[in-house]
């Protein structure tokens, strides 16, 4: 779906998207390596669970939430990939405490 | 001019869309007058609890109008489900205050002791309970600077805008008429069992008219013979990210939403009409929050607001009708979420028959301050 530009040729770093190794431009954001990866959701809303993509992909819009390095509830579009980051889809809301009443 | 409407409700908030929706249902037809954005709005910024534990402390009239209140909620709910098809969002799990230190636990105790004094034969449940086990299993990851809590089975909360839109929407479909950017003019026309007002360019005449103008009712009132000396008192809220449920019951300061957000607030300031926001106050209300659950500290914000309640000079309802020009009603109140099924239920059905209960409403008369106004 999403294609790097041809003549644009940037250093690559190496991420992990749901387990999955992906290179990707140096720069990028999280959310722009999902895009690469071909996902059809980043995230699962809290209250209907309807699937989600990036879409403002400048940090207004808040459906780019996604686990970064295990933490919940990020904002993909404004977190730079890094070597080695390890990016999973967000399920629902994300858990505060474990073993809380829910 | 002849009669307009059944009655004019004057401020489509909470108070006066509860108001006017119940008078709806004593098979009247009132027309809803809502002053538009400019207004200061304290519906849109409320907290969301239906609480009883804290209020009346000294005044069990309010203890018991509060109680009434919370006891009509489940049908006040239940019917709106059914005209409007919205959830509310209503839990009545009961709810609780913590205590961080032993003085506050030793105080909170002495004071709901004496509420329960206060009650008589109509009772006040309530349990002190110590930091252990038992308060560890009704309320998930309380942090270690929390000795004990207060707990009454009464207490819960509700969604309030959802709240406000189902009470609106019942309201119109039950045939009321409601006006938006209708701020009542100067050119008031107040006689017994005849009022008219200007708002919006149009203009409406009923026999009866309801003051639930939140703020507004300290300008309105003595246009219509009555007195309202209401101010502005700001509360700060933050509002978390959604999360899994944790929370099975609401806390004075705390509360979880059906949705999963964490509703933080409960701050008190005297500024005046100053909607402002203060991070020193943000910073207490975040603190304390993090104190009672540690694990909220993890959590984002997703946002703040402030909003000013509309405080009494002793921090009670005032309920009046007009003397001088009967038909005239005021209602003032900072609970229009916990108030909401008293007011609709209870409060519309008097309002239409054209006499308040004194047994219930008498003590919340603005008489009370007739000789100067008690702190």
């Amino acid at each position: 779906m999403f294609r790097p530009r041809p003549d644009v040729h940037p250093p690559t770093v190496e991420v992990f998207v749901e387990g999955a190794p992906l290179r990707v431009p140096a720069g990028a954001s999280a959310a722009a390596a999902v895009l690469l990866a071909g996902l059809f959701r980043i995230r699962e809303t809290p209250v209907s669970g309807a699937p989600r993509l990036p879409y403002c992909m400048m940090g207004v819009c808040f459906d780019c939430l996604a686990e970064i390095d295990g933490v919940a509830n990020r904002q993909a579009c404004v977190v730079p990939v890094a070597p080695g980051m390890r990016i999973r889809v967000q399920h629902g809301a994300r858990v505060a405490l474990d073993g809380g009443a829910g | 001019m002849p009669p307009s409407h059944d009655a004019i409700v004057i401020g489509g908030g909470l108070v006066g869309a509860a108001i006017a929706w119940g008078l709806t249902g004593q098979g009247l037809r009132p027309v809803l007058l809502d002053e538009g954005d400019v207004a200061y709005r304290a519906s849109r910024g409320n907290f969301g609890l239906v609480w009883v534990q804290s209020k009346g402390f000294g005044a069990p009239h309010y203890q018991r109008w509060t109680r009434a209140s919370a006891a009509e909620w489940p049908a006040l709910a239940a019917d709106l489900a059914a005209r409007t098809g919205r959830d509310v969002g209503l839990r009545q799990p009961g709810g609780v205050q913590l205590c961080l230190s032993e003085a506050e636990f030793e105080e909170r105790a002495a004071r709901m002791a004496q509420m329960r004094a206060e009650a008589g034969n109509f009772g006040f449940d309530h349990r002190m309970i110590p930091m252990g086990p038992e308060l560890r299993e009704m309320l998930p990851g309380l942090g270690p600077r929390v000795v004990g809590a207060s707990f009454t089975p009464y207490d819960g909360h509700a969604n309030p805008l959802v709240l406000l839109h189902a009470l609106h929407r019942a309201f119109t479909e039950a045939g009321g008429t409601y006006v938006p950017n209708a701020r009542v003019e100067d050119d008031i026309h107040a006689a017994p069992h005849d009022f008219a007002v200007t708002a919006g360019g149009q203009r409406f005449a009923a026999p009866r008219v309801v003051l639930a103008a939140g703020l507004g009712n300290a300008d309105l009132a003595p246009r219509f013979g009555l007195h309202a000396p209401v101010r502005p008192q700001r509360g700060q809220v933050i509002v978390t990210e959604r999360a899994a449920e944790v929370l099975p019951m609401p806390v004075t300061t705390i509360r979880q939403t059906t949705e999963g957000s964490i509703m933080l607030g409960d701050s008190v300031e005297e500024v005046g009409f100053d909607t402002r926001q203060r991070p020193e106050v943000i910073k207490v209300i975040a603190e304390r929050a993090v104190a009672c659950f540690p694990w909220i500290g993890r959590l984002n914000i997703v946002r703040a607001w402030s909003a000013l309640r509309v405080m009494a000079p002793d921090g009670l309802p005032i309920y009046d009708q007009s003397e001088s020009c009967p038909g005239a009603f005021t209602a003032n109140c900072h609970s229009g979420v916990t108030l909401a099924g008293a007011h609709a239920r209870l409060l519309a059905p008097m309002i239409a028959a054209g006499a308040l209960d004194a047994d219930r409403l008498g003590l919340l008369s603005a008489h009370r301050f007739a000789h100067g106004e008690a702190a």
